[in-house]
């Protein structure tokens, strides 16, 4: 919006700067002439003038002067110049020697005498104004009291140039002043022509209007080429100001319809400047006539509301649905054009009309909030962060912290010895983030509470800065796993108490965890073996090597390493891992992957050798083909960088879209995707996801497209349709070909800051050049500098001696104060701007 | 044969007898220890040289009556070691928690013996490589294309023993008293010889020269068994609880004060000492009178000739005689064993006791040559802490640092964060960093931003009198803006004359943080180094130039600056609006949703939730952020499909932002510390 003010102020400027730069103009405002004789002997010819006498002993009422005084600069940028001609007492010639002369104004040209004005029709800026340029403008605007001189004048114009037809309720006010600014632009452009009969407005318009309110028509007279036919005729809907005729005029000379054979993103036009929306018409090649046609009965009924193009599609490669017809592209700078399937042009101008009242809703409520926000002081001092504030409302509760040994500097090395693995959560007690975690650290405690071998245990880092950086924690919260005689494992997961139990029970384990027998190796697959893992139901990984194949196998031993806490691994490289590797039918090295407790193992060769490689093998292994995606598991398949089906339902989904959703998933194996569903009982957050999508939940199952990697657009699965393999795939074909419209795109948004910052430096600037008290502070807040004057009472010998160190300081400081002045102001200015932009 | 001669002696000069090292330190006092520790622990070939046989030799003698007025807090509720330095004034900074001050001292301003067990301690355990009973008493330079420099420093000891340094640290102190010459001068004893002993002074009346700590502490000695003492100098008391600087007079030495105030014939006068005269009547009374009045007698023609100002001005507040004048005037820097071409000059005006220095504390005259400890106070006299231990073990640590990027390639320490950190890092730091609080408006911590903003860099306690020369003494890159975090007190807080117990004093408000009068935080924001010009046109009273962006953290009565809204939120708008991001923390739900909603997501998503390391929160906290309006609740709202929504489009979104109920801080209570 600001934008698109700017843009109208700057046509405004540029309309003065014309206006100015025609004429010359004279430096003063008001000027003061000594005597008539001195007044006509200065004349110029071709210069205006508007003249007033008064004796030399003014009686003048003052408020008049003064709107002379504002009138004579509003004038000076039309070439007329103001003069206040004193009279002198004695002086009885042509203006000074009749008493009405003095109650009359003068406009000269040269020094020929164009027209007298009774002061008592120049009451105020804008009646002098008006009434001057109306004297002047003579020839360019038109006075018409009847219906037949309207008609005459019209008729005259056709096909040669546009008319602009004014009424005003009277002469001398501020509309009266706008249109006749506007003629003093426009008018030899245009003919413009005004009246005051309210008579004539009745009978010019169709509908009764309002005759107490100033009206202002554009005829396109130009256009009209049959005589009979009246001009055609677009009302300014705006109020009269100078401001909003130009930006009509301006309106009605733009081309009808532009034609354009370039890429829409990058059109633009005097709507779109104006902020007004632009509508694209896209043709081809075979239609192009008709599109032309209807383009321009379009482009008529959205005269001065929207622009209209026509764009040839075969000139311009676009990469929108074939379908398409229309597009709409809005002024509001960083919204993505639409493009839409439209099947009447009524629909077209409903677009445009909707966008532009809601435009003008939300101009207005944003109004109102910027006027809230003043008074609010912006909310700045409220709290927006939803870890912040949650943490400080719940900062009285008690923590059940007893199960968490705190740790110091003096007892860290030694409580790491007591237990087989210690886990430390190193936060700071002031950051929110670290008490959040605290939560869930205490919830864990609890958890495993028991748990043979695991003493949790936590470091304040606001207390004990130098062991969290002896331990080289310089992020809060860090939770770390400390085994003896081991490296320290890094905690880098999601922060929740089920992720956190899991990992730590996890580690309790070495990973990979070396199988000494079969049958230790086939109670693994089956999850019933290490004992201390039983009650977790995780996807156990199993490498069989060959005592061959130690290459593989070190690289399976690092990349265990790396996933120590994450991922169940185990590995088997006896003499007998042939035997195990055939069951399963695969040679080694290979790798055993047993879901869901051990009913299915499947096998693969560890082709890869490198530890990257085989970490990426491995967390790729571990995702499900058609998941259930949730909060703490969605990290995982983003990775992936593809697009996301997704199936959202209100609860379990059933076992035959299951069954078609799963087929469709495994059906092809380097899919292009992610096939996943959304249980909405479960990820109650799925619904604030549909609302943002469609405004409403729609009816559930529902199937989406979504495209979260490139372009945004959500598509939506044709809900008549029932889920099936068949269907899907026939659907996403579609999709592929840009047969479908999108029903929502993301949001491209940045994100900004909620909310600005205290401006310091601007409250500051008063005070920085004289470096004197703020002029709102209380006085004793910055006593000012009185050298000895508050000091009464203060010894005497102070004031009898001066010291000369502090007289040297006085001395000094407003010298230096000068001397920093000029560069700083100067830098000001920078500042203040700069600011403004961040 | 001279020219033969002549290059054997050159020889000898530029060779043999010269003992090399890379360091050379003078003075075995706290700020060359401190030095010697910083250049051991680097691994750096330096020698110390220490004129007596032990460490801080001018401990042993001063202060003469021997109370440090450094504070040596032993307690202060907190482990934080950090912290904890900003109220133990006296040690110095190491590794080894042994050496604590008070683990030596249980007075709150120990003895100056301790100081010295203190030091020979920290030398000894610490093992640094002093040289004792060395008085270097030349400086002189050898100019070498392969040094450093462009130049060695010879240095030639008491026994015409030679050393050769390429890199010269003077931590020598200022240890030369200041003596002021006019008639009659000669009657004056001086504080470094001086009797401490009370009976010495029992029904005497006393005249002392200076009004300096060492003045008071003379004064205080005596107080009780003198008639009445008066105190002279030539500019008005500085009490250091006025001005915010340490060396100013310290409430523990100004029981003088209260006798004068209180007329209890103690006195305080103003008058340059310059102008003074001295006469000693026949029975050994000091008579005070103007050397104006002496210039046109003859002084051989005894006191009675001379005119005294009683004599014309008869009741002059000096006209009673005195038993003793005394002169503690304070000390000055020996300038005299620098050859001329190091151009050590003395500095201008007030500083004039103090060598020239540049605010990177190296020479002005000299390369390589750099001034630590009490001598480099030019720097920050009469402002911040640079003269005293507890400001220069941080200086000299600077300097430290800058010698091992210039020297060594070793860069300005620092810490690479992801952006979401940069709140915490900032806050982390004004909480507990001393060298910051300690020499606020001296050093500053620097925040370098990185590519995009998606992190930084932070570097610590950097002197930001050299901020523009940072690229080049760091070696580390400023091309995508910084932050300079520095500790100020109010602009026109701080001063001799000013009343710092006014009402309203301080400030609570966060929104009024600029005209907090207190030692506070205060944040710069540059989109580009200053350049040095800009450096040199700051405003004045400015300790840099204008920012693109400035905030200040509203000062704390208890400088814990870690409440939520009131510190770290205006912090944190004020860090979004410069970076022109969003810096909130969003639960994992949060991040779930934007995930699906937007295509991009704020940092604390993109950096956490997206890295798989995203904030579940434990259920009372997702409750909480529900009531506050922050999180939406969808478990129970919306049900039946279908149903028409309580808000459109993006109610999520708009209800982050708009943020529903207010959370307004009880501000009557904040503000109501200081009634």
């Amino acid at each position: 919006m600001p934008a698109q003010k700017d843009r109208w102020v700057s046509s405004l400027i540029f309309l003065l700067f014309c206006a100015s730069s025609i004429p010359q103009c004279g430096s003063a405002s008001l000027q003061q002439e000594l005597s008539p004789q001195h007044y006509f002997s200065g004349l110029e010819a071709g210069k205006t003038s508007l003249a007033f006498f008064t004796p030399s002993v003014s009686p003048g009422a003052q408020p008049f002067w003064e709107q002379i005084e504002s009138s004579a600069e509003a004038l000076q940028d039309y070439g007329v110049s103001v003069v206040k001609v004193n009279c002198p007492k004695e002086d009885v010639s042509r203006y000074c020697g009749k008493e009405n002369a003095l109650r009359k104004a003068f406009l000269f040209r040269g020094n020929r005498l164009i027209r007298e004005f009774p002061t008592d029709a120049l009451f105020d800026v804008n009646s002098i104004v008006a009434n001057v340029l109306f004297a002047l403008l003579f020839n360019e605007v038109k006075y018409v009291e009847t219906l037949a001189d309207l008609e005459n004048i019209e008729n005259v114009l056709k096909g040669k140039s546009n008319m602009v037809f004014a009424y005003v309720p009277a002469t001398g006010t501020a509309e009266h002043r706008a249109v006749m600014e506007a003629a003093f632009v426009y008018g030899t452009i245009h003919q413009f022509v005004l009246t005051t009969e309210a008579a004539l407005l009745k009978a010019t318009s169709h509908d009764d209007p309002d005759v107490s309110s100033a009206w202002l028509s554009f005829c396109h007279c130009q256009r009209a080429t049959e005589p009979a036919q009246p001009c055609r005729r677009t009302a300014l809907a705006q109020p009269l100001t100078l401001l909003n005729i130009h930006r009509h005029l301006k309106l009605m000379g733009a081309p009808l319809v532009t034609k354009v054979a370039e890429d829409p993103e990058k059109i633009s036009t005097v709507h779109l400047q104006l902020g007004l929306p632009l509508v694209f018409i896209l043709s081809q090649k075979e239609t192009y006539e008709a599109d032309r046609r209807t383009a321009e009965f379009v482009a008529w009924q959205l005269l001065g509301k929207a622009g209209v193009a026509l764009l040839s599609r075969d000139l311009v490669e676009l990469n929108v649905l074939h379908r398409s017809n229309v597009a709409l592209k809005t002024p509001d700078e960083g919204m993505p054009i639409q493009y839409l399937v439209l099947e009447d042009t009524d629909e077209v101008i409903t677009l445009v009309e909707d966008k532009n009242k809601v435009k003008q809703i939300q101009e207005d409520e944003q109004e109102e909030e910027e006027d809230e926000d003043e008074k609010e002081n912006n909310n700045q001092d409220i709290q927006d962060d939803q870890v912040v504030e949650a943490v400080s409302r719940d900062k009285k509760r008690e923590l059940p912290l007893e199960q968490i040994l705190v740790l110091t500097e003096e007892n860290f090395h030694s409580s790491l010895s007591e237990a087989a693995s210690t886990v430390v959560l190193f936060y700071a007690s002031w950051e929110a983030v670290s008490l959040a975690v605290l939560r869930s650290y205490s919830e864990v405690a609890a958890h495993l509470k028991g748990t043979p071998g695991v003493l949790l245990s936590r470091v304040n880092c606001w207390d004990w800065p130098g062991l969290c950086s002896q331990e080289n924690v310089t992020q809060f919260p860090t939770i770390r796993i400390y085994k003896e005689g081991q490296q320290s494992v890094t905690y880098g997961g999601m922060w929740g108490t089920e992720e956190l139990s899991s990992f730590i029970l996890l580690s309790q384990v070495s990973c990979p965890l070396k199988l000494a027998t079969m049958d230790e190796a086939e109670r693994y697959l089956r999850g019933e073996f290490p004992s201390e893992l039983s009650s977790h139901h995780h996807t156990s990984l199993l490498g069989v090597f060959s005592s061959a194949t130690s290459k593989a196998r070190e690289a399976f031993e690092e990349a265990g390493n790396i996933l120590s806490g994450h991922v169940r691994m185990g590995m088997y490289f006896e003499d007998d891992a042939l035997a195990l590797s055939r069951k399963y039918s695969v040679s080694p090295p290979a790798l055993l992957l047993a879901r869901s407790g051990g009913r299915s193992v499947e096998g693969m060769a560890l082709s890869k050798h490198s530890v990257q490689d085989m970490v990426q093998m491995i967390r790729y292994e571990l995702l499900d083909i058609f998941p259930e995606i949730t909060v703490p598991n969605l990290p995982q398949y983003l990775q992936l960088g593809k697009p996301f089906l997704i199936l959202f339902s209100a609860g379990d989904i059933s076992q035959v879209e299951s069954k078609e959703m799963l087929k469709l998933a495994k059906g092809r194996p380097q899919q292009a995707f992610v096939a996943c569903w959304l249980n909405l009982k479960k990820t109650p957050v799925g619904y604030g996801i549909l609302r943002t999508y469609f405004s409403t939940t729609p009816p559930l199952p529902l199937l989406l497209w979504v495209n979260l990697h490139a372009g945004g657009q959500v598509f939506k699965f044709p809900s008549e349709q029932s889920i099936t393999e068949m269907n899907i795939l026939s659907w996403l074909e579609k999709l592929q070909a840009g047969l479908e419209i999108p029903s929502s795109t993301l949001s491209e948004e940045d994100w900004k800051p909620p909310l600005p910052a205290y401006n310091f430096l601007q409250m500051m600037e008063p005070s920085v050049p004289e470096l004197s008290p703020h002029p709102g502070d209380t006085p004793a807040q910055h006593r000012p500098k009185s050298p000895g004057g508050d000091t009464a009472g203060g010894d005497t010998a102070a004031r009898e001696e001066p010291s000369q160190e502090s007289t040297a300081e006085e001395v000094g400081s407003p010298g230096r104060g000068l001397r920093g002045t000029a560069p700083r102001l100067a830098a000001r200015d920078k500042q203040g701007k700069r600011h403004s932009e961040l | 044969l001279g020219l033969a001669l002549y290059a054997s002696s050159l020889c000898a000069v530029s060779g043999a007898t010269f003992l090399y090292h890379d360091y050379c330190v003078i003075g075995a006092g706290p700020a060359g220890l401190q030095a010697a520790y910083f250049l051991q622990q680097a691994g750096r070939d330096y020698i110390v040289f220490e004129r007596s046989h032990a460490p801080g030799s001018f401990f042993a003698l001063y202060p003469r009556h021997r109370k440090l007025i450094s504070i040596n807090k032993r307690y202060t509720g907190k482990s934080n070691s950090e912290f904890n330095l900003r109220h133990d004034w006296n040690s110095l900074l190491s590794h080894d928690r042994r050496l604590l001050f008070r683990r030596y001292s249980r007075d709150f301003f120990p003895n100056a013996d301790t100081m010295v067990r203190y030091l020979e301690d920290f030398a000894s355990l610490l093992k640094l490589r002093v040289q004792y009973n060395t008085a270097i008493i030349h400086v002189t330079l050898e100019k070498n294309e392969q040094a450093w420099n462009g130049h060695y420093f010879l240095l030639t000891d008491q026994d015409r023993k030679n050393y050769k340094c390429s890199c010269l640290l003077v931590a020598a102190g200022t240890w030369v008293p200041n003596v002021v010459n006019f008639p009659g001068s000669e009657y004056v004893e001086g504080y470094e010889t001086v009797s401490i002993n009370p009976e010495d002074f029992t029904g005497q009346t006393v005249l002392i020269l200076g009004r300096g700590n060492s003045a008071f502490e003379t004064a205080e000695n005596i107080l009780g068994v003198t008639n009445f003492i008066h105190m002279v100098s030539r500019s008005r008391v500085r009490l250091s609880w006025a001005t915010h600087y340490v060396g100013d007079l310290r409430a523990i030495n100004n029981g003088l004060l209260d006798t004068y105030q209180l007329k209890s014939l103690d006195g305080l006068l103003e008058g340059d000492l310059e102008d003074l005269a001295i006469v000693k009547d026949k029975k050994g009374k000091l008579h005070i009178t103007l050397r104006f009045y002496l210039e046109n007698r003859n002084i051989s023609a005894g006191i009675d000739s001379i005119t005294l100002p009683q004599d014309e001005l008869d009741n002059f507040a000096t006209r009673a005689p005195y038993d003793r004048v005394i002169r503690c005037l304070g000390w000055k820097f020996d300038f005299s064993i620098y050859n001329r071409s190091l151009r050590m000059m003395p500095g201008k005006g007030n500083i004039k006791k103090y060598p020239q220095i540049k605010p990177s504390y190296e020479s002005k005259g000299t390369q390589g040559l750099f001034v630590l400890g009490t001598a480099s106070h030019s720097v920050d006299f009469r402002k911040s802490a640079g003269g005293f231990i507890h400001g220069f073990r941080y200086t000299t640590r600077a300097v430290h640092r800058l010698l091992e990027n210039r020297h060594h390639g070793v860069p300005w320490p620092s810490t690479v964060y992801p952006i979401t950190q940069l709140t915490n890092s900032i806050i982390k730091r004004v909480n507990e960093a001393s060298g910051l609080y300690q020499m606020f408006s001296v050093l500053a911590d620097i925040i370098l931003l990185r590519d995009n903003a998606t992190a930084f860099e932070y570097l610590e306690e950097y002197p930001i009198g050299v901020l523009a020369e940072l690229e080049m003494q760091t070696g580390r890159k400023a091309c995508n803006g910084l932050f300079v975090i520095i500790m100020e007190y109010g602009r026109n807080f701080s001063g001799a004359d000013k009343d710092v117990f006014y009402y309203n004093r301080a400030v609570g408000e966060a929104q009024h943080a600029w005209q907090s009068n207190f030692l506070h935080p205060v944040i710069y924001y540059y989109k580009h180094l200053p350049t040095e010009r800009e450096m040199r046109l700051r405003p004045p009273d400015w300790p840099l130039p204008l920012p693109n962006a400035i905030h200040h953290i509203v000062e704390d009565f208890l400088t814990d600056w870690t409440a939520p809204n009131a510190h770290i939120l205006p912090l944190r708008r004020f860090l979004e609006n410069c970076l022109s991001t969003d810096l909130r923390n969003f639960f994992a739900e949060s991040c779930f949703l934007f995930a699906f909603t937007h295509q991009k997501l704020p940092p604390s998503c993109q950096q956490g939730y997206i890295g798989m390391q995203g904030l579940v929160g434990s259920q009372e906290l997702r409750q909480h952020a529900v009531q506050a309006g922050l999180l939406q609740d969808y478990t129970h709202t919306d049900f039946s499909a279908g149903r028409p929504p309580d808000s459109h489009d993006g109610s999520q979104q708009q209800l982050m932002r708009d943020h529903g109920i207010p959370v307004r801080p009880l501000q009557h209570l904040v503000n109501a510390k200081d009634e």
